[in-house]
Parts: structure tokens; sequence; C-alpha cells
């Protein structure tokens, strides 16, 4: 039994030849499987000590439009810090509704993608911003659309031998929110959540859902019927109340909710048009400031 | 088995010998290095009682793989170190002001608002509510442990 | 606060707020707790437990465990050498199954191994071979099903009747109740250390509430005389009314005594779920009927309890529920039917509040329903009703002692409000972190609760506590088997030996089974009979030492009293003054007492007898902010009132308040262990939730002193209260703001966003 932990990502990469080595990030996922009994690691690669998967930057519109690229190991807590937020302030929302300080001081976005939980509380906010994940190998990197690297209830794209290394999200113009509900006012797994974003520059709005589904939802329909509904050039205060509803039912509609412990499929179908109608409230409706 | 590691410990290299790899940190610090105080509530990082500062954050013990913690800075409530007298000021709040009934929450409370205040030295009362939320407790309904941290709080400040 | 004053010189006497002698350890993280415990040569103990909640046993095959590299031993049912049977109360439950298995989690087998990890392997290759069968899952049935026990279905049926059931008002309220399967989820999982001794005995260091109880079960099942089983107590992580039952206790000792060697068993989260007992889930049926002004005329009520697979402390929770059913309110006419059975389910047991927690969460409904319907005021109505000194319970006993409902209500009622509606900070609205509502989505609700129940053992049980006091040159050491399980018995013991004696240093030895028994640390009863034992052994110390100087003196002891710490003469002309530290030098004086409470007496058939030693109340109103659309919950301010007899430590008296209020605001809002085919679906701390900080709200209380008669110092124990009133306070808040019925506790999301289970 043997604990790698590489300082470098080419040295993680070349680690990664040996199909029994299982990676660990933040640990808030992988280690709660180890105390229960339920992963037995033979090899292991940690990834807390390579300091370039744990940088963020924002990078200017070239080829693509402007952005950031966040490193695999980013914690959330990181995700909270007023710059990064700024720029992302979705991102922010969900990162601060995950689990406990504690927990957003070790988990990290890398490992949010890997578990590929549907309730994963940032994943509805990557799903909306089309986030791109970088995938490494030792036949080099691709890019994955988050829409396709999640592929099913703790399902990912990610081929053996693979290692996420970063996700990159674009900077829109307009309103962004989460919202996440849950039993518990603090500390709780999402019953269901909601990521909104505008992007005024192309005039589209971005709605995704958490726990509805085996993964993120995007409610196409509804953002589209939203977006077609919006005058473009004073976006701000001018979607009636009757509107918001009718947007809230068809995100309702996107919905693919099952019965569990937490909740019941027709309450997060509920929930999530409530919540859907209050996050298009603030960004088009009366009081907004979009 | 995994081969010997070392851990730094309250400023003190340990060295780990015969350990299994799935070892958590919380394992090895209470059952191979002596230092029970961080304790074992959930193992899923959801009761906080294991809290501990790694490289300057709050973490929990039990969710970090102890063989991935070396060269890391590893400070347990053991090593939590008075400024003078037999306590820290929020080990001597939480006394003063009753926080503690059955003290198996204590340990990683006091290291989570230890935590706090070094960051936040006057926080508000929804900011320390936020910092412990990740801390559950059973017996107090934390109203002896919120006024502690504010009396902790002021006496840092008087000092 | 009610700060008593003291005119005692010596410092931490009863009334002051006293700290903790275990707060320094606990704070530095010195405290051991059972858990912490270890020995030279030591393995690791661990249970295997049925996936069935109803099956045959076929087969056990433990050749592949035991051949796991570090397994040492691998017990079952076959390797107990006398008793295969234990239980609180009654032996009904297995050590290890035998023929059956009764519920998903009961202990087939247990191993012991020298890492925890060889300890789990072992448990998953011993194989069982299981016949599953039908579960009985619904207690509706269970009275009239096929028994699934040889002792039957039925625990208890208990039937209260008094005047004319038939008697009716005008007004007539009635409706269905339901509560969940709460837990009492203490931080500190079960854990103990047991230690082969040389004699051929076995020494256990456990968490526990009551040594001499487990003793005398690990006894029993092991074929050892009493006395060769020494207990003693373990650092307590919490209990609340789950660690009566024996757990791992008897496991360990069979392995330490199979293995020679020590023996650690320290459960996980979710095997704590599964080993011990739950509140019992409840279905309550009532009817009140009333005058036109609200005043009682009759009551009516029907209550199932589901006490799972084996009895615990089931037969006297459903004596609790049915006697306390009607809540603090005068009734003359009631027919009151409780029953408790036997099911597939996990057994339930004893939590804080013991039965009463479930009816008042029914009657208390029933009051507002009455106060609607008669168009008076919650609290009004409650005061009309108020039960007091010199009124009958339905049991027809006399209240004999202070029971101050009206003053709690009143005093509940005119704590300060909180301020309207924050707008602030996002965070501190319904949804809280999650940031559902915005300002507009959230509308607030006030209720209102009263609750009371007894205080220790009833029905004629003959309760009792020892206690050891020994004073040598100003030090005194009390000795006593009372559980510390958090509630801070260990600071009341040191502030009562400071008071009779007038000395301020007071060590406490350890708990255990060197003395006698002190009883359960349950039923709010610690403080009235290992108190009073206290007070008693320290009374004794205190008049052998007056004799001691009156001899020497040539006087009569007396004229001799301790007052401010000296030792002094009513009559001047003695002169005498002494430190109590200097007034025997070298002189030992040791005591040793057993304290009583007064004689109860069981119920007759109609449920009538002077079964209960003293009771207590609590008022409580909570304000509750909602979002109605989705059905999320943050309660802003929880005021309450409690009859506490006297404060003996008012902070620790505010703790107790505090957390009790706690665990009622997690029972009304998100506290349920789900089942499915009897398996608890939620056997952890991320989705059985526990209120954390930022569930919390502000909570005011005041102290009521009246003391009570016969209890030492007047004071009251005051676990309970907190828990059994706050719940129904907080549900009807919620009425109040969403117009939902809420007949059930906890009250999920989608009961009030669309209208479930009404």
């Amino acid at each position: 039994m043997t604990i790698l932990s590489p300082t470098s990502i080419d040295e993680a990469v070349a680690a990664l030849a040996d199909p029994a080595i299982q990676v660990l990030a933040g640990g808030t996922d992988f280690m709660v499987e180890v105390n229960a009994g339920h992963r037995r690691p033979d090899k292991v690669l940690s990834l807390r000590h390579i300091p370039e998967l744990r940088t963020w930057e924002q990078l200017p519109a070239r080829d693509d439009p402007a952005h950031v690229r966040l490193g695999a190991t980013v914690t959330y807590t990181d995700m909270l810090q007023p710059d990064l937020a700024q720029l992302l302030p979705a991102l922010a929302h969900a990162a601060r509704t995950v689990g406990s300080p504690q927990i957003r001081n070790a988990g990290t976005i890398g490992g949010n993608l890997a578990t590929a939980s549907p309730a994963g509380d940032t994943l509805p906010v990557l799903a909306a911003l089309e986030a791109v994940v970088e995938v490494a190998s030792p036949l080099g990197v691709r890019d994955i659309p988050v829409a396709t690297f999640i592929t099913g209830p703790k399902r990912t794209a990610l081929s053996p031998g693979e290692l996420i290394v970063a996700v990159r999200l674009p900077l829109l113009d307009g309103h962004q929110e989460f919202r996440k509900i849950g039993v518990r006012n603090a500390m709780v797994i999402a019953v269901a959540s909601l990521a909104l974003a505008v992007d005024t520059r192309t005039r589209t709005v971005r709605c995704a859902l958490g726990s509805v589904g085996p993964g993120p939802i995007r409610a196409t329909e509804a953002e589209e019927w939203l977006a077609g509904t919006i005058d473009w050039d004073r976006p701000a205060a001018t979607t009636e109340a009757p509107d918001l509803a009718y947007f809230g039912r068809l995100v309702a509609g996107a919905a693919q909710p099952i019965d569990d412990h937490r909740g019941t499929a027709a309450y997060r179908r509920h929930a999530i048009g409530v919540l859907a109608e209050r996050a298009a409230a603030q960004a088009f409706g009366a009081g907004s400031a979009a | 088995m995994t081969d010997p590691y070392s851990l730094t410990v309250n400023g003190t290299d340990h060295q780990v010998v015969d350990a299994w790899l799935g070892e958590s940190l919380l394992y090895v610090l209470r059952e191979r290095l002596g230092l029970p105080g961080s304790k074992a509530g959930c193992e899923q990082g959801e009761c906080g009682s294991c809290s501990v500062i790694v490289d300057g954050s709050l973490e929990c013990a039990c969710l970090i793989l102890a063989a991935a913690a070396v060269g890391c800075d590893i400070t347990t409530v053991e090593g939590l170190q008075p400024g003078r007298g037999d306590f820290t000021t929020v080990q001597e709040a939480f006394i003063a002001e009753g926080a503690v009934q059955c003290g198996f929450c204590t340990p990683g409370l006091v290291v989570a608002l230890t935590d706090l205040l070094a960051r936040v030295p006057h926080p508000s009362d929804l900011e320390v509510r936020e910092a412990i939320s990740g801390n559950l407790c059973r017996c107090t309904g934390y109203g002896r442990i919120l006024a502690a941290a504010q009396a902790a709080a002021k006496a840092a400040s008087d000092e | 606060m009610s700060d008593i004053a003291t005119t005692h010189a010596t410092k931490g006497t009863i009334g002051e707020n006293a700290s903790r002698p275990d707060g320094g350890p606990k704070v530095r993280g010195e405290f051991a707790f059972s858990g912490d415990l270890w020995a030279d040569g030591m393995l690791w103990g661990r249970t295997l437990r049925s996936p069935h909640p109803a099956a045959r046993i076929i087969a056990i095959d433990i050749a592949a465990a035991l051949r796991i590299p570090g397994v040492h031993a691998v017990v079952t049912a076959a390797d107990l050498p006398a008793s295969v049977n234990y239980g609180l109360e009654w032996r009904d439950q297995p050590v290890f199954a035998t023929d059956v298995v009764r519920y998903v989690g009961e202990p087939v087998a247990a191993v012991a191994a020298d890492h925890p990890e060889a300890a789990r392997q072992a448990c998953e290759a011993i194989d069982v071979q299981y016949e599953p069968q039908v579960p009985l899952l619904d207690p509706a049935e269970a009275a009239a099903a096929p028994p699934i026990h040889p002792d039957g279905n039925v625990f208890r049926q208990l039937t209260i009747r008094t005047g004319d059931p038939s008697a009716r008002g005008p007004i007539v309220v009635e409706g269905a109740y339901e509560v969940g399967m709460q837990d009492q989820a203490f931080m500190g999982p079960e854990a103990g250390l047991a230690i082969p001794a040389d004699d051929g005995g076995i020494d256990l260091i456990v968490s526990t509430q009551w040594l001499h109880n487990d003793r005398l079960q690990v006894a029993e099942c092991l074929g050892l005389a009493p006395e060769k089983v020494r207990l003693s107590l373990g650092g307590v992580g919490g209990a609340f009314g789950a660690r009566e039952d024996v757990s791992l206790q008897i496991h360990a000792c069979l392995l330490a005594q199979r293995t020679a060697r020590p023996i650690k068993i320290v459960y996980s989260r979710e095997e704590s779920f599964l080993g011990h007992v739950h509140r019992h889930p409840a279905r309550i049926w009532m009817r009140h009927s009333a005058e036109a002004d609200g005043r009682l005329v009759s009551f009516e009520a029907r209550i199932l309890l589901d006490g799972g697979a084996y009895r615990s402390s089931s037969y006297h929770v459903v004596a609790n529920a049915t006697c306390f059913s009607a809540g603090p309110y005068k009734v003359e006419n009631a027919l009151a039917e409780g029953i408790g059975v036997r099911t597939n389910n996990p057994p339930c047991g004893a939590m804080r509040g013991f039965g009463a927690v479930q009816v008042c969460f029914a009657h208390e409904a029933q009051m507002d329903k009455l106060a609607e319907a008669c168009g008076v005021d919650p609290v009004e109505i409650r005061l009309r009703n108020a039960l007091a000194t010199g009124d009958r319970l339905l049991t027809g006993q006399v209240i004999e002692g202070t029971l101050p409902v009206a003053r709690v209500i009143r005093e509940a009622a005119a704590l300060p409000l909180p301020p309207s509606p924050e707008i602030a900070d996002p965070m501190t609205r319904p949804g809280g972190a999650g940031r559902t509502a915005d300002a507009a989505h959230v509308r607030r609700g006030i209720g209102f609760a009263v609750g009371f129940k007894n205080l220790m053992y009833a029905e004629g049980y003959m309760d009792g506590s020892a206690a050891r006091c020994r004073l040598s040159d100003g030090l005194a050491t009390v000795t006593c088997a009372a559980a510390e399980v958090g509630q801070g018995f260990v600071t009341l013991a040191q502030q009562i030996a400071r008071t009779v004696l007038g000395v301020e240093d007071v060590l406490l030895a350890p708990a255990d089974t060197s003395i006698g028994s002190a009883g359960s640390s349950s039923a709010s009863r610690q403080t009235w009979m290992s108190g009073g034992a206290v007070e008693k052994a320290c009374q004794a110390v205190r008049a052998a030492l007056l004799q001691h100087v009156a001899d020497r003196h040539g006087i009569d002891p007396a004229q001799l009293t301790i007052t401010d710490g000296r030792v002094t003469s009513t009559d001047a002309r003695d002169s005498i003054d002494l430190a109590v530290a200097d007034a025997a030098p070298g002189v030992v004086f040791e005591e040793e007492v057993e304290y009583h409470h007064r004689i109860t007496h069981p119920l007759d058939d109609d449920g009538q007898g002077d079964a209960h030693v003293s009771l207590v109340c609590a008022a409580h109103r909570a304000v509750v902010d909602v979002d109605p659309d989705l059905g999320l919950i943050r309660v802003v301010q929880v005021a309450t009132a409690q009859d506490v007899g006297r404060a003996l430590n008012p902070l620790q008296v505010l703790g107790q308040i505090e957390g009790g209020i706690a665990q009622g605001l997690g029972l009304a809002t998100m506290e349920e262990l789900t089942l499915r085919n009897g398996r608890i679906l939620n056997p952890s701390f991320t989705d059985y939730l526990i209120p954390t900080a930022l569930d919390m709200p502000e909570v005011l209380a005041t102290l009521v002193e009246e003391p009570e008669p016969g209890a030492p110092f007047g004071a009251k124990g005051v676990g309970e209260p907190p828990t059994i009133s706050s719940t129904p306070a907080i549900v009807a808040a919620l009425r109040a703001a969403t117009g939902k019925a809420l007949n059930r506790v906890p009250v999920r999301p989608q009961d009030i966003a669309l209208g479930d289970g009404e």
C-alpha cells in the first residue's frame, strides 16, 4: 500500500498510469467512504501538495470570451474570497451552502465534479455557466463541457488515467444567483437547488437545477421562453408576475425528481418552480437591478 | 501497511509506523500519537468534533487521510497555547459562561472559535453562528457557547 | 434569571453559578471519554447486526472470519455462559440473536481483532443464512397480530377512568396526531473498555446512565457474581435516555472473558443509531369538551406507542404518556387509553420527556383548537384550566407539592417579543444559508404551549441513591455512583457539600460500583435523589464533626453550628470559633448513607393511585418565521418560564433549558428516523439532522422558584420540561403563520408547502 504526494501536475498525471491508484483531493467524499469501509484504497494519489492546482486566474477575452480558470483543488472557501466571488457570484453563493466551514476549507471544485453527486452544490452553477472541464492524461489535455462530463448519478466521462486539472467558467454580464433548499438552515444536503445566470451580451438566460435529477439539469425550454419575453434593452423590472410564475412552471416541468428520505418528488418539483420564479424575479421582476 | 511516515503535530514530529493506509488523521492522532482530544463523533465531517487546524485552515481530522498530511503543520486542541495561566481566552470563556456540558463537542468548538477569532477578532452573533455551524452540540442549544465566543472576543481585546 | 443571595462566605455553594469541576479538562481535550480509553494488549471489538427486520437464522458460519489475520475471537449466542437475554426492566432481549432476528440492527455476533479494520473485515466474513419473514411493521396491527416474541406483542395497556367520561360540554374538539421517531443523538458514540481481571471477574469502564443496572445484566449473562463485575464510569458524551439500556457492555465483557485481553468497543455513528433505543413514535387521538368559556368538561385520549422489537422501558413510557395525556389542566371526567406494542421496528425506550413529549404535542394542539372554538385567547384558556396544588391529576392523585402552572404561563407570556422580521441578512430568514427566501416571502407566527410531567420513577418503585462523604482537615471527598452525563451533577454535588460542610475543597471520587447504586441519571431525578444522598451524607459527617468538637469542649453539640466555614457556638460563653479545616486536626470523618423519596403506589384497574413523587411544569412561547411557499422555517425566539423549585445553579439551569429547547425544536422541525421496511434510512449526521447554531433561536428564560416541600433544598429536576412543551409551541407558531393543520411532527417542508399529511 502506498501513497504518492506529487508536487506537480506532470508527476500526478504520470502516476495515474497505474490503474489501481485512487485520486484524493479534499477528502470530504473520499474519506467518508474510507471511514465507512466502502472504499479500501491500496494506492492513493494525493493532490494536497500541488500548488498549481490550488490557483485561479482571470483570462481576458481573446479567442475565447473572458473567463476564469480555476485549478482543480481550489476550495469552496477560496471561491468565497471577495476577488473571486465578485467575478463568479453564483458560484460563491453555492460554495457558501456547502457543508460547514471545515468542509468548505477542504472540499474542492474538482472533487465536486469527480464525485458528481446529484446534490453536488456547485454543479448547477457550472452547468448554467456552461463550464468546461480540463482533463489531463499522459496522452495530453482535453476539454469536456460540464454537460457531457456528468453522465449520471456519481458517474462522469473521466477515463481511467485522467485527472481533472481545471475548470473554465465564462465571465458574464448580468444577474447571477444560486438558491438551495435544505431542511436545516446550514450544513445540509440539497433537496433542490437552482442556479440562474443572465448573459446580457448574448441575451440569454441560463438556468440549471440540482438535486432534482440524475445530474444537473438545464431548463432549456424555460430559459428560451424567458429570454424571449424580456425587453433586453431594458431588462430590469420589466417582467410581470404572471410571466415569472409561468417561468417557474416551465422550470418545474424540466425537473426529473425522485422520492427519497430527504424529500418527495412532488415537493422537489414544486420547490424548484418556486426557486425559479424567485430567481427570475430578482433578475427581471419589479425591483430587480439586472 | 504503509511505509513509515512522519506527521508534524503541535510543533512536534511524530513517526507513524505499521499503519493501515486508510487511517484518517483523526484515528492516527487518537490511537497512535496519544492525542485523544479530537473526538470521533461521526467520521463524516458532519459534527466538527475532530476540528483541527491544518496549515492555518480549520478542517475535520476525520476527512484527512493521515498519510497525505505529511508535511502539513497540524494543530490540535492539545496544542493551543495559553497566553498566560492554564487556559486560552476561548477555553477560559467556555468555563466561565457555562458553555460546557458533556464536553464531547467542546474541543472541536474551542478549536473552531480559536480559528474564527484569529481571523475575525470581533465577530457578530451571526458570524459566530455561521463559523460554528459545522460543530454540532447536543447538550447546550449553543446559547452559552455563543456567549462564550463574545466573552472570549472581549477578553482578547481587553488584553 | 434569579440569583439566590447566599449568606455563605464559602464560595461555590448552593444557588451560585459554580463552575463545573470537569470544565478545565474538557476545554483542553484532556477529559477521558469512554472512547478515549486504551490498555496494553487491547483488542477492538465489533458487532455484526441483522440486515432484516424479521428472519429466521438458519446457520451462522464464523470460520472465514476466524481466518482473517489479526482476528482473535468471534462470539455468538452459543458462547454465552449463562443468561442469554438482557433488558432494562424485563429480560426479553437476546444478547445475540439465536433462532430469529426481530429488527434491523439486532446483534448477531461480535468479533475481537487487533485493528478496527480487521474487525470490520471479520464481521463482513461471518456468513449468516437468514430466512426472511414478513415483518410486523404497523403498530396498529400489532395487538391483534400473531406474537412475534414469546412475551407477546403488547408491552402494556393502561386505561385511566375518572368521573363520567360520557359527560359533554357544549364545545367539542377532536384531532388525530402523530409523532415521528426521534433519536437522542448524543455526540459521543457508545464506547467502553472491558478488562479481564485476575480474580476471574471483569472491570468495565463504560459510558452509561446507570452503572449498577448494567452490572447486574452483565453479571447475569456472564455467569458471574455481581461483585466480580466492577463498572466505572467512562466520560459520557451526552445521554438523554439512550444510555439507560445496555448496548455494548455484555459484548465487550464476553469478548474480554473469551480472549483474556482488554476489549475496546467504540460504535460508529451509524452503529450508534442502530444500537440504542429511540423515542417512541406515537399515534394519538384526543377529544376535549368544554363549557362555552373554555373550562374543560371531559377529556378522552387513545395513545398508541410503537415500542419496536423489545420492551426496554416501554411499560413505563405508556404510563407516563397516559397519566399526563391531558396536560397540566383540571378535568373531572376522563377516559385515557394508552397502549405500547411490539413490532419489528427498532426498539424504543427512554428519551428526555419520556412519553410526556408525545402527548404534549397532541394536548396542546387540542387546547389551541378549543381556544379557537371558544373564542378565547390561547394563553387565557390555559390559565382557566391550569392545575394547581390541591387539584387532582387524571389518576386521582392530589397534588401536594408545588405546581405553579398559572405562574409559568403568565411569566412566559410576559417576556418581551423579538423585533419585527429582520430583513438585514438573508441568512437569518427561513432557509438560512441556502438563501431561498427574499424578505417578502416570510410570514411570522407566535405559538404557546404548556407541559408537565413527574420527577423520579413512579408506581411504587423503591428508588434510592447511596453516597459517602469523607472529611479530613477541611478536605471533603464525596463518592456517589450517579452518572455524570453532561447535566452537571458533579457541580451540584460539590455545591451541596460546600453548603453543608462549610468547606470549599470538595473532591469527587470516580463514579463506580464500589458504592451502592445511585439509580439512573434519568427522569430528572439525580438532583433530588443523589443530591439528597450527598446532602444526607454530608449532614452525617457534619454531625460527627460537631459531636467531636463538642466532646473536646465538653459541651452539647446542639449548641454548635457551621456558619461561613467556621464552627461556632450559639452560646456566646463557649467562645468556640474554629475554621472547619482546623476543627478536628488529623481526624477523619466518614459516613455512607442511602436516600429514598417518599413511597408511591401502583395504579389500580381504573388507572387511579398515588403513583407520582413530584410534578414539574414549564411554558413555552415560540416566535417563528416561515416561508409558506417552500415550507422552510426559522425559529426566531423561544421564551420560557420553568418551574424549578429552587435553582441550585442558575447558569446550569439555563444550559438545560437552552439544550432542551434545541431538542424540542429538532422534533418540531427536522428530527426523524425514517424507516422503510423496518430499516432506518438515515442513520448518520448527514441525514438525521439536529439543529446547528444557525437553527437555534434566541432563548429568554424565567426561572420560577417555588421550593418543593420534601425535595433537598426545594429543588426540582430541570432537564426534561424544556423538551416537552417547546415542540408544540413551535408548531403552534407554524400553524399561526400558515393556517395549516400540521398534525404531525416533525413538520416537513411539504407539509407546509403542499399540505401533505393532512
